[in-house]
């Protein structure tokens, strides 16, 4: 039977509650909530309540008046208890009062000692001692990471502190926590080994878009109500951008739009497209994976055969001549003008065809859709991609190739335009200069499997989940922050120092000291030998941006757990303690960098930061902003307003490259085949892709919902879909455990049949908790070190029948039948 | 087919089954004693009306009556599965009542007899009435309020309760 909360009433909100807004932290889109809390002794009634509706009544679909148990919660707020509604806002122009499975769970996955939700989260600083970690002050736990890290750095010698820090909004980011945090490593320090939550080397997952000139965050959501055509690739919007696809894309197909889907795999978005404009408006070119970039030069030279071009943008826009840019280490292809992109991306629709496995007359009504004019004027088209490209095959070509077909064709800058990243979290990106780490940036995983680094900083990541050759970190990892365990265990009892000798020693034999900040014990933070408790957006206040750059203020609603603090605060404890100890020490002039984080709250740390850099942005003026904020850059206050920009580009200077002209740039890349080491040899020798990716229900907060009993009980452990006739060829059932096997590595999964999967191609969850699916992905990553996480082949064999978990779950297919 | 499309538009009649009678509060709900107990004390648990929804002999297998519980305004299902489930009432352990309240946003939502599935045309989120009525994939946070199923010796079949909240009400028996 499936899970059941048997809550049958929920406490109503009174007239006099108090309300503050959120913004809900778990995805790009940002939707608008309100977060509602009132004392626990006290209650609305049916005739008086905050929604001023006779609550004895049936109320109907889309209900402002009504909240789910998940949208409810009892939390501490000043240290009492209170009620806590989290519902979505019905007048967020993001949103419009849509929730989604996982923002309309914000509430149920807060830490209620009442309510016994999310007891996993940490609630004191811990350190490893006697064999276990056990609780203690922030100032004992502080001390000894300044100590031990003391001993590892000096000015100008920080190369054996490695890094890991989150850079994105929502969350625990934000702009508050990434200027804590970039202050102290790349101001205070200059560190270079470092990497990012879902990666593993501190780089842009977009630098081909960037060198071009084009932010890849240009457009307003509204765009897609405007459009023309809605071009998707590599995205799975219905499931990882839920609200931005049924409030704003729905009704751009509503009001005409077409779609056109790139896609190996037929997912959810395709089908309910197909369901909204109707299948004939919906073109989905299932090409092979890892092919796209052949496709968009077919694309690329098609449009320009036909002439369907805009020939003033391109002159007016983008650089005249050749080659602008060369190409190098730095550079995975050249760049330059429109003339020698059409010869450097030349590409027939036949030879495309032969290579993305899509008919050649299919890729030419794509064209057509995407750029042939309408009604003599330019043909609106919005141009959207996630990770199926950007996590896949020869990324900085592929997404320069997408962006170029953008470029010719005017479609950035426009109203119904736009050529963008759709993005996982929200942004919060405010650092001093990341210069210093280089590009490409150091390979920080295989880095730490070849021994580097003595101590690691560890932020709100977890390399076990989410990083590539994952079996063979894990091992290492593991063996060398054993080392330095066994040598604190066999110092029991020792004084600090005898202490601090005693792990430096470990660390000099090839061991490493982990001090790992988050909110939850993670499995990398099994590794660590202390642990540093965080709190999330809501505990804090807490400011981020959106997909369209829709800057907005999360009122803190409710206390952190325990003794948990913002890491904005934490990396100010940091180097605060660092300073002290290198005082001690007698190396004032290397303390004296760790000075200037007397920041008292969250505030302090967003006006230390982001605000210096945007003077007009106070906590207050947000405030007013409401949940409908202000969409970035702010280029003024007045009328009482912050004032923002809704579209970027709309005079055609381009600048995200640094270039003074204002021109943008064509990307010279041609295809190449599968391009990172080891994938095409991968795919000749295994029989399954083993495609990854999300899923609607536990994306961007699986780290919350392994203790979410609703999200447990439907995938109790990864799922792995397989055609039916490979199933019966390899003699599973629904539910069966398999194991995925290939050159590097092994994981589980149950096996979940799924009719629309091609034969040969399998989609397994991607970051789960239970069931890595980066143990059977290769080292191999571009040459800037993107991950090429989604063109994985391997083998599959049984291992188990279900287990009793797996017999609960639907195996149905998720395609709506209406 | 499609026209399951105008389902929440079009089904305000929902009420062709209809509540037959009502039997006062529920003191037969089957649960264990001490969980009965516990959720009494712990979630102050509604008194369910006993609604007397049809006679065994009424129904067809996959094709489901339309019923109001635990009122009039709460559209539901009654539904003959053809296959033994667990929570399944009735001799060959088949039959199950829900809500067809999308609990995401509260759209009727229509039932795909091929592979026994209550579909939401809202925002396309599907529940599986074989299980308990699991969410298969969709927006809601809960999945589907069941109702607890009673069958008396003459095969009349009676609503007796809901594990879930319905939407629309922050009561799932309306009071005020
Ligand atoms: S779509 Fe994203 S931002 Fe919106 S409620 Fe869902 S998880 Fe939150
Ligand atoms: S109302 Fe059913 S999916 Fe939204």
């Amino acid at each position: 039977m499936a899970y059941k909360r048997n809550i049958d009433r929920l406490p109503i909100i009174p007239a006099d509650a108090k309300v503050q807004n959120v913004t809900c932290h778990y995805c790009i889109v940002g939707c608008g909530y309100k977060a509602y809390t009132w004392p626990l002794k006290k209650q609305g009634t049916t005739d008086s309540n905050w929604a001023g509706t006779d609550l004895s009544q049936q109320q109907g679909a889309e209900t402002d008046a009504w909240y789910a148990p998940s949208m409810y919660n009892v939390v501490k707020q000043n240290g009492a208890d209170v009620h806590l509604v989290i519902k979505p806002d019905v007048d967020c122009a993001v949103n419009g009062g849509l929730g989604s499975i996982r923002g309309a769970r914000m509430a149920e996955n807060r830490r209620s000692d009442v309510n016994g939700t999310q007891q996993q989260r940490l609630t004191e600083p811990m350190v490893w001692r006697y064999g276990t970690w056990q609780p203690t002050s922030w100032d004992d736990a502080l001390d000894l990471v300044a100590r031990v890290t003391a001993r590892v750095i000096d000015k100008d010698k920080e190369d054996d502190l490695f890094v890991s820090m989150f850079d994105h909004g929502g969350s625990a980011g934000g702009y508050e926590n990434t200027w804590g945090t970039g202050k102290l490593y790349f101001e205070s320090m200059k560190v270079k080994h470092c990497r990012i939550h879902n990666r593993p080397a501190y780089n842009s997952e977009v630098h081909s878009t960037r060198d071009m000139g084009v932010d890849e965050l240009n457009y307003a959501y509204e765009d897609y109500q405007l459009t023309d055509t809605i071009f998707l690739i590599g995205a799975n919007p219905i499931e990882t951008q839920t609200n931005l696809f049924l409030n704003h894309m729905v009704k751009g197909m509503q009001n005409g739009a077409r779609v056109v889907v790139v896609d190996p795999r037929r997912t959810v978005s395709v089908d309910a497209c197909e369901q909204v404009a109707g299948a004939d408006n919906v073109l989905h070119l299932q090409i092979n994976s890892g092919t796209d970039l052949s496709l968009f030069n077919a694309l690329f030279t098609e449009i320009v055969a036909k002439g369907w071009i805009d020939a003033d943008f391109i002159r007016g826009s983008t650089i005249d001549g050749d080659v602008a840019v060369a190409e190098d280490g730095a550079h995975p292809s050249a760049l330059g003008s429109f003339e020698a992109a059409k010869a450097a991306c030349h590409l027939s629709l036949d030879e495309a065809a032969e290579i993305c496995g899509v008919a050649a007359a299919d890729i030419a009504k794509a064209a057509a859709w995407i750029a042939e004019p309408k009604d003599g004027a330019r043909r609106k088209c919005v141009t959207a991609y996630e990770k199926g490209i950007i996590w896949g095959n020869d990324n900085y070509r592929t997404i320069g190739a997408l962006v170029n077909i953008a470029l010719a064709t005017g479609n950035i800058g426009r109203e119904g335009g736009g050529v963008c990243r759709l993005g996982g979290h929200q942004e919060g990106y405010y650092r001093p200069s990341d210069a210093h780490v280089g590009r490409p940036a150091p390979y920080i995983d295989q880095l730490i499997i070849a021994g580097q680094g003595k101590v690691h900083h560890i932020w709100a990541n977890d390399h076990y989940k989410t990083t590539l050759n994952a079996a063979e970190f894990k091992r290492v990892y593991n063996r060398r922050s054993n080392m330095v365990k066994e040598a604190m265990d066999a110092r029991a009892g020792a004084t600090r120092e005898e202490l601090i000798d005693a792990i430096v020693g470990a660390i000099n034999a090839g061991g490493l000291f982990v001090v790992d900040v988050d909110i939850i014990h993670s499995q990398i933070g099994q590794a660590a030998h202390v642990i540093l408790p965080a709190v999330e957006s809501g505990e804090m206040n807490l400011t981020s941006m959106n997909g369209e750059r829709r800057l907005r203020l999360v009122e803190k609603y409710m206390d952190g757990p325990g003794d948990s603090k913002p890491d904005c605060l934490i990396a100010a404890g940091i180097a605060q303690h660092l300073e002290r100890v290198l005082r001690e020490e007698g190396r004032t002039e290397y303390a004296d960098q760790f000075k200037g984080y007397d920041w008292a709250n969250e505030e302090d740390a967003f006006m230390d930061g982001y605000n210096k850099g945007n003077p007009e942005v106070t906590y207050d003026r947000l405030r007013a902003m409401g949940n409908n904020g202000v969409q970035e850059p702010v280029t003024g206050f007045a009328d009482g307003k912050l004032v923002g920009t809704k579209r970027l580009y709309t005079d055609g200077r381009f600048t995200r490259h640094g270039r003074e002209d204002g021109k943008a740039l064509f990307c010279l890349g041609g295809w190449r085949g599968l391009q990172a080491p080891g994938k095409a040899q991968q795919k000749a020798n295994h029989r399954f892709l083993i495609n990854n990716g999300r899923a609607n229900m536990n994306w961007q907060n699986w780290f919350l919902d392994q203790k979410n009993e609703f999200v447990m009980d439907r995938f109790p452990v990864p799922f792995i879909q397989i055609n039916p006739e490979d199933m019966a060829e390899l003699g599973l059932k629904p539910g069966d455990m398999v194991e995925v096997f290939n050159d590097v590595g092994a994981t589980q999964a149950l096996v979940y049949p799924e009719r629309t999967a091609r034969r040969n191609e399998t989609f397994m969850i991607f970051g789960a908790p239970a069931g890595t699916q980066g143990n059977v992905v290769n080292a191999g990553t571009n040459e800037l070190i993107l991950p090429n996480y989604k063109q994985t082949w391997g083998n599959i064999r049984k291992i188990s029948d279900a287990i009793p978990a797996a017999a609960r779950v639907s195996y149905k297919s998720w395609e709506v039948e209406l | 087919m499609k026209c399951n499309r105008l389902v929440d538009s079009g089904r305000r009649q929902f009420l062709r089954g209809g509540i037959l009678g009502v039997a006062g509060a529920a003191a037969a709900v089957a649960l264990p004693a001490g969980q009965a107990q516990a959720q009494v004390q712990a979630r102050a648990m509604v008194d369910y009306p006993s609604s007397k929804l049809a006679n065994l002999a009424d129904l067809v297998v996959d094709v489901p009556m339309d019923i109001g519980y635990p009122d009039a305004d709460s559209p539901g299902i009654l539904l003959k599965l053809g296959t033994r489930v667990e929570g399944g009432a009735g001799p060959d352990g088949d039959v199950v009542a829900y809500s067809v309240l999308c609990p995401h946003k509260g759209f009727y939502m229509s039932y795909h007899a091929p592979d026994k599935t209550l579909n939401c045309p809202g925002h396309f989120s599907r529940f599986d009435c074989e299980k308990g009525g699991q969410q298969v994939w969709g927006h809601a946070t809960q999945n589907l309020p069941q109702f607890a199923l009673r069958v008396d010796d003459k095969d009349d079949i009676y609503a007796e309760g809901a594990d879930e909240l319905i939407y629309g009400r922050l009561s799932n028996v309306l009071q005020g």
